[in-house]
Parts: C-alpha cells; structure tokens; sequence
C-alpha cells in the first residue's frame, strides 16, 4: 500500500487530524486476538482517480465509506430504543428511570389519534388512546410527560408527522416554562409527511399543505431552535410498505430533494437547513445488498447535493442515518429465529455506516416485546459493538468486486427511479397519480408472492416448519387510561381562557388562510391558550381539507 | 365462473395495509372484482359502501388491535343499514381468544399471520356463492 | 316469494331511492341475469327523461375524482340526488378488477344521496358501456338529477364510455395530459367542455397554450381548483346551462338516442357472441365456408334475415 500517497496525506493531514484531535479514539491500539493491530482504512495498493471518484476517503465527499474519518473507532453509534407509554405520566416515569440510568436522549411514541390529529375524545379515536404510544390532547399533556426532565440537557426524539408543528410548539413552551430557550433545545421531529402518502398513513392535510407546514417549521427553526433537527427523511416505512431496497433509496431520496428544493423556494439558505436534514433507513436481512445500500446512499446524496444545488459545505452533502431494523421480516412462527434476523440486520446496519440503530425484540412480529427480549435486541448491537470486531476498522467490505459493483448498481437504479418521478413531475405529482405508491405495491405483490409459491424460501414460515401453534398474545388496554384521558382533557378545556382560545385559534385560521404566514407563531401562542391538537389541527383541517389518499 | 363483487375495508386509525392490499391483489388474481376502502374507514362507511357497491362479502383488516371493537361495530352497521346477509371475513393480528368471540359476533372467518393466500381466497369464494344463491 | 313478486318489490324500493335495491338491480343487469331486462323496463321513464348524464375522463392523477367530489358537494347543496359511476379495467388475463375510486369519493360515503357504483370493464369491448348505461338508468330512476360517470384514462374506450354520457367533459391538469397532445387539434369535436384543473400550479397556462389558440380562446374551456373547489360552482353552472342549451334544441334526444343505438349495438354484440360461442361449442359451424371471414358473413347474413325489420 501506498501510504505516502499524496493524497492519503493530504486526508490525513487535514480531516483525520483534526477529528483525532478533537474526538480521540475509543482505544489506543485495536488489535486481533493475538495482537494483530487493526488497521483504521483500507486501502487499494494504489489510489487512483476512479477510487477517490467513487470511494474516497471516509468523513470526505462523496462520502461512500462513511460521514466521519475515524467512524466507529472514535465512538460507537447511538443505540437508541423507540419506545411508547399509554400516559404522559407513566411515561415520565419511565423517561426519568432511564435518564437516572445515564440515557442522554428520549425517543417518544405517540398514539394514532394524537399522529391523526384527534383529540382523545374525537370518536375517531375511540378504542386507540394510548394504544401505541401517549396520548398528548394539550399542553397539560406535554407538561406532565416532561416533568422535571430538563430540556436544556437532553435531546428528544419525536415520531410525529403531520401535527409536526404542534408537538414541537408545545415542546417549545414548556421548555419556556422552566427557563429553557429554544435555541437550546435538541431532538428531531420526524416530520416527513411525503412518505405518509405512500408508506405510513397518518397524513391528514394534503401534500402542498403539509410541505408548507414543513418548509415553516424549518424557517422558525433555522432561526430560533437552530439545535433542532427539523426532519427524519424516512425510508424506513417505504421498506415496510414493500418496496425494493433500490425503491426504498430513490423515494427517500427523492422526498429529500422536494423538502430541499421547498425550503429553497421559501427563501432559506441552503448551508442552514440542509445539515439539519437526517435520514432514517431500514435494514432488511440480505446482508450485503443492505450494506451496499447504506454506502450507495450515502454517495447519490452528495452528488444530487453537489450537482442540483452547488452545495460545498461537507455538512450540507454528508448523509447522515439512523436505522432499524425490519419489522416485516419478523415471523411469528419460531420467534427465536428473529434474534438472528436482528443480528444479521444490525450487522448489515453497521457495515453500511449508520449513525443510529434501533434493533427489533424478537417478540415484535405480534405485539409489544417484553422486557427480556428488549434487552436481548440492546444485546445484539453490544455484541455486534464489542465483540464482532467489524466495528474497528472503518468501511470494512470496501473494494469487495461484488460490494463495489452492489454499490454502483444500486446508485445508478436509484438515480434512474428519481429521474423518472422527476420526469412524471416530481415527487408530489407522483404521490397523486400513484406512480411511487404503485411501485411499492407491486413489489411488495411480488415479493408476497414468491413467499407464497416457495420461490422465496422464509425459515419457519414456508420451510423448516415445526409443529407450534402461532398464538398471538393477548395486549389489553386498560380501558380506564382512556376514560383517565378524556376527563382530563374535559378539565383543561373547563378551566381555560375560552376568550383567548377563541381569539388564538380564529387568528390560526387567518394566518392559514394567507400563504405568506408562517404558521409557527399562531400555533405557538394557540399551544400557550391551552387549544388542543384537535382544535388547532381541526382549524387547519377547514382551511387545507383533508387527503383522502388513493387505493392502487 | 361466476364474477364475485368484494370490497376490502381497513376499519380504526393504522395505516398499514400492505396486507390489506396483498389480499385484495391476489382476490383480483383470482378473478374477483375487488372494491378497496382505503385506510381509516368507520364501520359505518365500510358498511354503506358494501351496501352501495351490492358486494357478495366484506373483508376487514386491522393491525393495531381495534378489531375487537371494531370488526363487531361494521356486522352492527350492515344490520342497521339492511344488509345483514353479506358476510364478513376479517384479518390481522388478532389473537386466539380473540377468534371464538369474533366468529359468535358473527364474522364468518378470521385469518391470522401465516394463513396461506389460498386459504383466504377459497374462504371467500365460497362466502360469496353462498350469497349469490341466496340473492333474488 | 315469486321472481314476479320480487321483481315488483324491488322496483318499488328501487323508485323509492332505496340504496340496496338500487345497487341490487345493477348487479343483476351486469350479471345478465333473467330479471335483467325486466327491471330495465319497469324503470319509470320519465326520471329518465329529466335525469342528466356527465361523463368524466381523462388521465391518472388530473384530478378527476376530487372534481368529482367536488360537484357532487356542489348538488347536494342545491338538495339533488346525485349519482357516480367510476369505471376501472378488468384485468384481461383473470376478469379480476381492483376498483379504488370510492377513495375520493368517501366525504359522501354517509349521504344517502350520493349513489356510487364502481364498475369494472369486464374485458367485454363494449360490454361496460351497456353495463354502465343500464346502471345510469337505474340510478335515474332512483331519483339520481345528475349522474357523473367517471373512467381513467383517454383512450379511445374510455372516450366510449364517457360518450355515453349526454355531456361529456375532459380533464386535463399541468403534468398531466401530455398524452393528449396528438389529438388537440380536434379535442373540442369529442368532448363539450374541457377541464385544465389545478389552475394554479405552473405550467396550467403552458397546457392551455399547448393545447392551441383555438382550443385556448374557446369558452368551453374552464379552469379550476379542485381540491379547493375554486371555480368547480361555475364549472357545474357551466354544465347545467349547457344542459338546458341542448334540451330548448333537439340536439339533446339525439344525443340520448345516439348513445342508445350505440348501447344497442353493444348488446347485440354481448349477446351474439355468447350465442354464437355456445353454438360453435356445439359444432354447428359444420355447413359454413373454409375460411372464417366468409363464414362469419353467411353468419350475419343468417342472423339479421329475419331480424332487420326495424326502421333505419
């Protein structure tokens, strides 16, 4: 190997050396059993034009080996568990408990009436409060689910799309209300409305509205919570639907470059918002194929961010991902088998460079896991961390002839599918002629139907079955969470300003009306009056109306 | 062969319906005329809609656990709505004890993870003719 | 109870605008059953008469269904009964069909007054036009004022179907509508009024010049906002005074009598062919010439003998 090469020096020199100065590595040597060191990079015998075109190196466009120099060797990623409570206080109580144990970040689940915009007592929400996650109707809610957890400290996590804006006003307001600004809160909203249209369903305004609420929540953001990632740019639940891991890139990528480009139009700037930008992928259990992805992504990225917007900024082009594992692998038959599903999964997430990773319990397939298999999933990264060695060295399938070639094809499949909805007239349009929705239907078809005939073969499921009876647990909600929750809410509703509420929510209405407005100060001091999330999003419902999406 | 009308409606707030849509794919593969509700339907609309559409079977899907409450509340708004006679067959993740008490509710069949796609199909074939033979 | 007896039992509940009989009655015409043409015939013709047929079409994802929706909400404002029929293809290998325009159509679900029927091809050419002109007339004789009939696409069935129709309205929207470009000279010799919706996105206005000046200047050419019903009220305004230009003239039986023939012919077909099928599977074609384009004339010839005594 060529270690005097120019241009390895000229890497090492400047982006190595800055992020070992800053960020020195978890060990001093990594080595083998037996002492072999452990090389950090790889490297081809000679680094031509094609490997620095293609490759390069790791923490340096395009990016391919991964976002930062060292990767995992400076520090792990982020095992970060998603997990929902039915109130807002049993999750404060669970909150603390993890924060006490050394957490530094929360991951908050909502129920559906709460992702739909219903309040609790919306018969549309009858038999789902607190289901899936909390039930957050007012800013009552959200002060109890962050009672004394200090909010200048901790970063949160929140999977909420359409009511985006709401969650994170209220988040807003009691981070006030114990003297915490908004410039110095953290966490992510996931906010990524177009893969609702074709993934995930909880849209409720239709695409031009939701970008428009998007694209405000970035300028209020850029500007007063510049802590905040604003967008979780989700693939996960393309994969979910269906789709193809190809599919799953170009879509997600495709979404990417419309909040981008709306954000633009909007008058942002680009070197602003763009490293607020965060991807979330699934990792699915073709191991190399995964890992490709992961790689391949990473790159296109850069480029699309190069070519369409002249980005330069390293922060602007870098990809950065969190990744879970797939859910629609999981099998009910031999729930053991889905350890080793996981295993594979988390490794492929791992090889592939990802800056987050949830792992799935092997129970998840039919209902929420148990505690045990929750720690065994957490397990499985550890040993996967500690143990497997694949995290001390960095990118290490590069220069794999069928990695590179996996990598290549994947890119170049991906960038024709987003050529094509930018030719059928882009992302939005593709969403209403259900050209991207079609996709991932028929291919989520396909693939149901090779299960079906054998072609594919899935262990315990189509093969290797075993005598067993799949029974699915049993997950009773105690109905009283749900009578808890509506009378509360009736309570807040009795106790408040009812002028002000009038006034708050006749001025939303207003400023919905009028596309200049940006709507993050109505929803604000609306969040202040104690309106709930039904009646702001029932205001924003009459101006924008609602999607009814489409069938095929 | 006879062509069977279905409709496929997807009652409560999840919105995952990839099963829903395999199933409705693979009764269109199979020769039925399949009418699909979309995602978050009330058991009202699911039952109009099957009334409207003059269909020979409903099928319902639910992953989130609503089908105890709801797959019920869609046989009550066939009753209410004069169509009592079309069965309906519903699937998801719905657990044992849950079956026997869907199956007295009335619902005719209940699939569960795992259920190969030709016995949900041969399931709804023969609701439909039976229903077929029983209409004027 | 006797078919007699059901058969008047279901016209009555059906004239009364009764969901059930109104949705049973078109699936046993579409089915061809034995009460078939009965029920046809005990339709009361004078609903028929003041009932007016729309049809819609155009490409995917113009907007079709929302500006369907959107006039529907309209009438029932003014208190109308309102019929829609959406037609999808049937798939030519399994006769299966995926029919998914309830969708849009669900902000009415509840409305009782709101009759939705969807209705696949059935892979007969010309079979859903027979079928879905039966169920227009049912849906008249409901009580449907106005029924909308729907279909994706703008091809040459599609037109068919949408020609049945007394008016006949294209939708076409920015993205959405390239395909029509090789018949824009003639799009107004084969629709009445033509829809640029979603107005206001870029590039309604490089559609509308695309479309050329004639087409452009014509005041059969409307825009609207679907999804925000903006100019969808006057659209229907716009239909209805059509509605009431083609009736002071005789245009408007022509029209009627025009898609009748056509649904005539349809039926002759539909009904020929599975004669026929049923006769060959029964070897009767033994006598006829070698070559099947003569002994399908010997064919016509035998049928409409005895059969053409009808004015022409």
């Amino acid at each position: 190997m060529s270690k005097q090469d120019p241009a390895l020096q000229e890497w090492q020199d400047n982006e190595l050396a800055r992020t070992l100065a800053r960020f020195p590595e978890r060990k001093e040597a990594f080595t083998c059993h037996g002492g072999r060191p452990v090389e950090r990079l790889a490297l081809p015998k000679e680094i031509d034009e094609a490997y620095q075109d293609k490759l390069g190196f790791p923490g340096r466009y395009p990016y391919t080996r991964g976002v930062q120099p060292t990767m995992y060797r400076g520090r792990l990623w982020t095992m970060r568990q998603y997990a929902g409570f039915s109130t807002a206080a049993a999750s404060n109580e669970r909150y603390r408990y993890l924060l006490d144990q050394g957490q530094t970040g929360l991951s908050v689940a909502f129920d559906l009436p709460t992702q739909i915009g219903y309040d609790s007592d919306d018969p549309m929400a009858l038999g789902e409060v607190g289901k899936v996650g909390v039930a957050i109707d007012t800013l009552a809610d959200m002060e109890i689910l962050f009672d004394q957890i200090p909010l200048d400290k901790i970063s949160t996590s929140m999977t909420i799309n359409s009511p985006a804006m709401v969650l994170l006003a209220m988040y807003i307001v009691v981070a006030e209300k114990q003297g915490v600004k908004a410039e110095q809160i953290m966490g992510t909203i996931q906010n990524d409305l177009l893969k609702e249209y074709v993934a995930r369903g909880t849209y409720i305004f239709p695409p031009r509205a939701s970008l428009r609420l998007i694209t405000n929540i970035f300028q209020w953001c850029s500007a007063n919570a510049p802590r905040f990632n604003t967008i979780s740019i989700s693939g996960y639940h393309i994969r979910e639907a269906g789709s193809t891991a190809t599919q799953e890139v170009a879509f997600t990528l495709a979404n990417g470059l419309t909040y981008v480009q709306t954000a633009l139009d909007a008058g942002l700037d680009l070197d602003v918002f763009a490293p607020r930008l965060a991807f979330f992928f699934n990792a699915s259990s073709n191991l190399l194929e995964e890992a490709a992805k992961f790689r391949a992504a990473r790159r296109l990225w850069a480029r699309l961010m190069k070519e369409r917007f002249q980005a330069e900024k390293p922060s602007t082009m870098m990809l950065r991902f969190h990744t879970q594992t797939a859910g629609n692998t999981l099998t009910a038959q031999q729930v053991d088998n889905n350890i080793v599903r996981v295993t594979i999964q988390a490794l492929a997430a791992v090889l592939g460079g990802t800056q987050s990773l949830h792992t799935n319990s092997r129970d998840e397939a039919l209902s929420l896991p148990t505690e045990d298999s929750v720690r065994t999933a957490l397990r499985t990264q550890q040993i996967i961390a500690h143990e497997s060695g694949v995290a001390d060295t960095v990118d290490p399938l590069a220069g794999s002839w069928y990695i590179e070639e996996l990598t290549d094809a994947i890119e170049q499949e991906a960038l024709d599918l987003i050529n094509q909805v930018d030719e059928f007239g882009g992302v939005v349009a593709c969403i209403e002629n259900g050209f991207i929705a079609g996709q991932i239907e028929d291919a989520a078809y396909q693939y149901q139907q090779q299960i079906e005939s054998g072609e594919r073969v899935i262990v315990g499921v189509n093969e290797f079955q075993v005598d067993e009876d799949v029974e699915v647990p049993v997950m009773r909600l105690d109905p009283a969470v749900e009578d808890e929750q509506v009378r509360q809410l009736k309570q807040v509703k009795a106790e408040r300003d009812q002028e002000a509420v009038r006034q708050c929510l006749a001025d939303l209405e207003n400023a919905a009306r009028s596309d200049s407005a940006n709507l993050m100060k109505p929803v604000l001091a609306a969040v202040r009056a104690y309106c709930s999330l039904g009646e702001i999003c029932g205001v924003l419902r009459g101006v924008f109306g609602e999607y009814r999406g489409r069938a095929w | 062969m006879e062509l069977y009308r279905i409709l496929i409606g997807k009652p409560g707030l999840d919105g995952h319906d990839r099963g829903a849509k395999f199933i409705a794919r693979a009764l269109r593969d199979a020769g039925f005329e399949v009418i699909y509700t979309g995602i978050r339907r009330t058991p009202d609309e699911i039952a109009a809609s099957a009334v409207q559409e003059d269909v020979a079977a409903v099928g319902l899907s639910s992953m989130s656990g609503a089908h105890a409450r709801l797959f019920p509340a869609v046989l009550e708004a066939l009753d209410k709505a004069g169509a009592k006679d079309i069965p309906v067959l519903g699937g998801g993740i719905i657990p044992a004890e849950d079956i026997p008490r869907l199956k007295k509710a009335g619902i005719s069949s209940v699939f569960t993870p795992g259920t190969p796609v030709d016995t949900i199909i041969n399931a709804f074939r023969e609701a439909c003719c039976q229903h077929h033979q029983q209409r004027c | 109870m006797q078919p007699a007896q059901l058969l008047e039992q279901l016209l009555e509940r059906l004239h009364r605008g009764d969901s059930r009989s109104v949705a049973r009655a078109i699936s046993l015409v579409e089915d061809q059953t034995e009460l078939g043409p009965a029920i046809m015939q005990g339709l009361d013709q004078q609903r028929l008469d003041t009932a007016l047929t729309v049809g819609i079409t155009g490409p995917p994802g113009a907007g079709k269904s929302t500006l369907t929706s959107a006039l529907v909400h309209h009438l029932r404002e003014q208190g109308l009964r309102v019929g829609i029929i959406a037609v999808d293809p049937s798939s030519s290998l399994t006769q299966g069909a995926l029919l998914g325009d309830r969708i849009r159509m669900m902000d009415h679900a509840l409305d009782r007054d709101v009759v939705v029927r969807s209705m696949a091809t059935r892979g007969r050419l010309g079979g859903v036009c027979a079928s879905a002109g039966a169920a227009m007339r049912i849906m008249a004789a409901s009580g449907c004022r106005i029924i909308l009939i729907e279909t994706v696409g703008i091809g040459q069935s599609e037109m068919d179907i949408a020609s049945l129709a007394d008016i006949t309205l294209l939708v076409l929207a920015p993205g959405f509508g390239d395909d029509i470009q090789a018949m824009k000279a003639g799009i107004l010799e084969v629709v009445d009024l033509l829809v640029i919706n979603k107005a206001d996105m870029p590039g309604s206005r490089k559609l509308l010049l695309d479309l050329g000046r004639e087409t452009a200047n014509s005041d059969r050419v409307l825009e609207t906002v679907a999804s925000e019903r903006q100019g969808t009220e006057t659209l229907l305004e716009r239909i209805l005074a059509f509605e009431t230009e083609l009736r002071q003239e005789e245009e408007f039986k022509q029209r009627r009598q025009r898609s009748l023939n056509k649904e005539t012919v349809d039926w002759s077909i539909e009904l020929i062919r599975a004669r026929l099928t049923d006769l060959v599977d029964n070897e009767f074609l033994t006598g006829l010439d070698q070559d099947p384009r003569a002994a399908a004339e010997q064919v016509l010839s035998d049928v409409l003998r005895n059969s053409l005594t009808f004015q022409r």
